[in-house]
């Protein structure tokens, strides 16, 4: 069990440092001279070489290599061309709201999967089965920038119910959480049926069925518990596209988080904050990942035991 | 249900094929510009109404179609060959090189989303060339994990142990009989990857990093729309309708594809 953790955490460091690595050399990828493209053409010389050098791009690759993995030991992501302000403080600023956002997300995905994954195995093959897979597959197909302006459309500008964009109370977390939450819902209610169909089938199923417990019981106690271990790192696999997904919706709903500043950032040609924020965001999702796997191994006996052995 | 399950995906897949391929054989004005008809909604004129510089909706719709086909064909197949390469030598010869390449899978993976193709786009500026090279840059990793898989498997089977024996070259054992066998899988594989990157074009140009005007994304337009909803509303429906559609027929063959392929979801799914 340790040794599975130590060497889960061992390869979960290496990831983070090859992550960090691309980040860095994500930059010297852009075709041609990145502070041309960041100035434009018709920049002063003079101009260049002072934006070269507050990048280091003056100094050879492998020193600026180390002065970045050295800032980031320190939290030091640099300072923002734009703004001037240091960048870690501005990611800190967006952080609540992409982390509210994503939790509510997540929250709703739960709620809805879980009874309709259910309902839909142990109704399997009726109307109401077809039904949820149909909306399912409805959920997986729909591009968050679609449906975000089509629930904007629906709720906002023709029933007039919730606030149509940015971050105020209550209300306005409602359409973005449900637009970043769809999805999630969809591909979650797909594999608690397809999960739930294969534990019921399992021996101890009909053992309990045997024994005379009500159906209710069979299934909520019995099959469902076993059943959402897979789930759950589905759950942790998943989170990476609601990440993703989080900084489309941001800019569809103005939702002032990590996203919004991501693409802001991209489009002010403001690279030394497009690259923290992929960074944080990606050694997030490693990081969460890293959590399931040991998760998982926590809650399923049977995992824990075969590593003892 | 059959004629749902294949007829319907089968025909909008069609449509998708004919509006890219015979699109420019069509009389379409896309960027014909009709200043008195700004936002005009759909009507005799054109069926789906005018956008916010009044350019029949209709006529950019099947240009953002050809757009769609054509950076899911070329991503999926970049993606498929290069993915599959690299899986495939890496469990073929194993050692180191099937460690590093696993390690690189690795970190490819740890990028949420598609995260790393906003930022390569971003990066690299806009343009449809620099979409597919973003695009294929992350859709690689998923088939090559795949072919990796299906290969170590594959490799212990016996009559890949027998052409071994017989001294068979070993590329030639790759292409002629282990490869064949890891194709039903890929397939699957890259039919929901024509879905990913459908919607990842889509979502690039819709965030501004996509193809630049005048030319059309079916994700541009949907971004334009949004300004005009409550005055335009066809603007952002007819463009969603259709991408929605294409994505849901592509998922539901997709689907049908991994039925037909896996035996072991036959029972369950």
């Amino acid at each position: 069990m340790l040794r599975f953790m130590l060497s889960r955490l061992l390869s979960a460091a290496v990831v983070v440092i090859g992550v960090s690595s691309l980040v860095f050399f994500l930059i010297h990828l852009v075709p041609g001279d990145p502070v041309e493209v960041m100035l434009g053409e018709s920049a002063q010389p003079a101009d260049r070489t002072a934006l070269r050098h507050a990048l280091g791009l003056d100094q050879p690759v492998a020193v600026q290599l180390f002065n970045y993995f050295n800032g980031l030991l320190h939290f030091d992501l640099g300072v923002s061309l734009h703004s001037q302000r240091p960048i870690a403080e501005m990611m800190l600023e967006r952080m609540p709201a992409t982390l509210e956002l994503a939790v509510a997300a997540l929250l709703i995905a739960v709620t809805i999967a879980l009874p309709l994954g259910a309902l839909s195995a142990v109704r399997k093959d009726t109307a109401l089965d077809h039904g949820a897979r149909v909306i399912s597959l409805l959920g997986i197909s729909i591009p968050h920038f679609w449906l975000g302006p089509l629930l904007i459309l629906i709720f906002s500008l023709w029933l007039g119910w919730l606030p149509v964009s940015g971050r105020e109370g209550f209300s306005s977390l409602v359409l973005p959480a449900l637009t970043l939450g769809t999805a999630l819902a969809a591909i979650l209610s797909r594999m608690v049926r397809a999960t739930l169909l294969e534990t019921l089938n399992e021996d101890y199923i009909r053992t309990a069925r045997a024994k005379g417990l009500g159906e209710y019981t069979v299934v909520l106690h019995h099959a469902l518990r076993n059943a959402l271990l897979p789930v759950i790192t589905v759950l942790g696999l998943q989170l990476g596209a609601l990440l993703g997904g989080a900084i489309v919706t941001e800019m569809v709903f103005s939702w002032p988080g990590l996203g919004q500043l991501t693409i802001e950032a991209i489009h002010r040609r403001d690279y030394p904050v497009v690259q923290a924020c992929i960074l944080l965001i990606s050694v997030t999702y490693v990081l969460v990942n890293t959590l399931t796997d040991l998760a998982y191994v926590w809650l399923d006996p049977r995992v824990r035991l075969h590593e003892d052995t | 249900m059959q004629v749902m399950r294949l007829g319907l995906p089968l025909s909008i897949l069609l449509m998708w094929l004919g509006m890219a391929a015979f699109g420019p054989l069509l009389d379409l004005q896309p960027d014909h510009i009709e200043l008195s008809r700004i936002l005009a909604s759909p009507g005799a004129d054109a069926w789906l109404g005018y956008d916010d510089l009044g350019r029949p909706l209709w006529d950019r719709l099947v240009v953002g179609a050809r757009t769609s086909f054509f950076v899911a064909l070329w991503v999926v197949v970049i993606s498929a060959l290069v993915g599959t390469a690299i899986g495939t030598v890496g469990a073929y010869v194993g050692g180191a090189w099937d460690h590093v390449i696993v390690r690189i899978i690795d970190i490819f993976l740890a990028f949420p989303g598609i995260l790393l193709a906003i930022a390569m786009a971003g990066l690299m500026g806009p343009g449809v060339d620099n979409v597919i090279i973003a695009l294929s840059t992350v859709g690689w990793v998923g088939f090559a994990r795949l072919a990796r898989a299906q290969v170590l498997s594959i490799k212990q089977r016996l009559h890949v142990e027998a052409a071994v024996a017989m001294g068979v070259r070993h590329a030639r054992i790759v292409i002629r009989h282990v490869l064949p066998l890891t194709l039903a899988p890929l397939i699957v594989e890259a039919s929901f990857a024509v879905a990913g990157v459908v919607i990842a074009e889509a979502g690039l140009s819709f965030l501004g990093l996509g193809v630049q005007p005048p030319a059309a994304s079916w994700g541009s337009i949907i971004r334009d729309g949004t300004r005009y909803m409550l005055v335009a509303p066809h603007m952002v429906l007819a463009p969603g309708m259709i991408l929605m559609l294409v994505v849901l027929a592509v998922n539901l063959l997709g689907d049908h594809l991994r039925d037909w392929v896996d035996v072991r979801t036959r029972r369950v799914l």
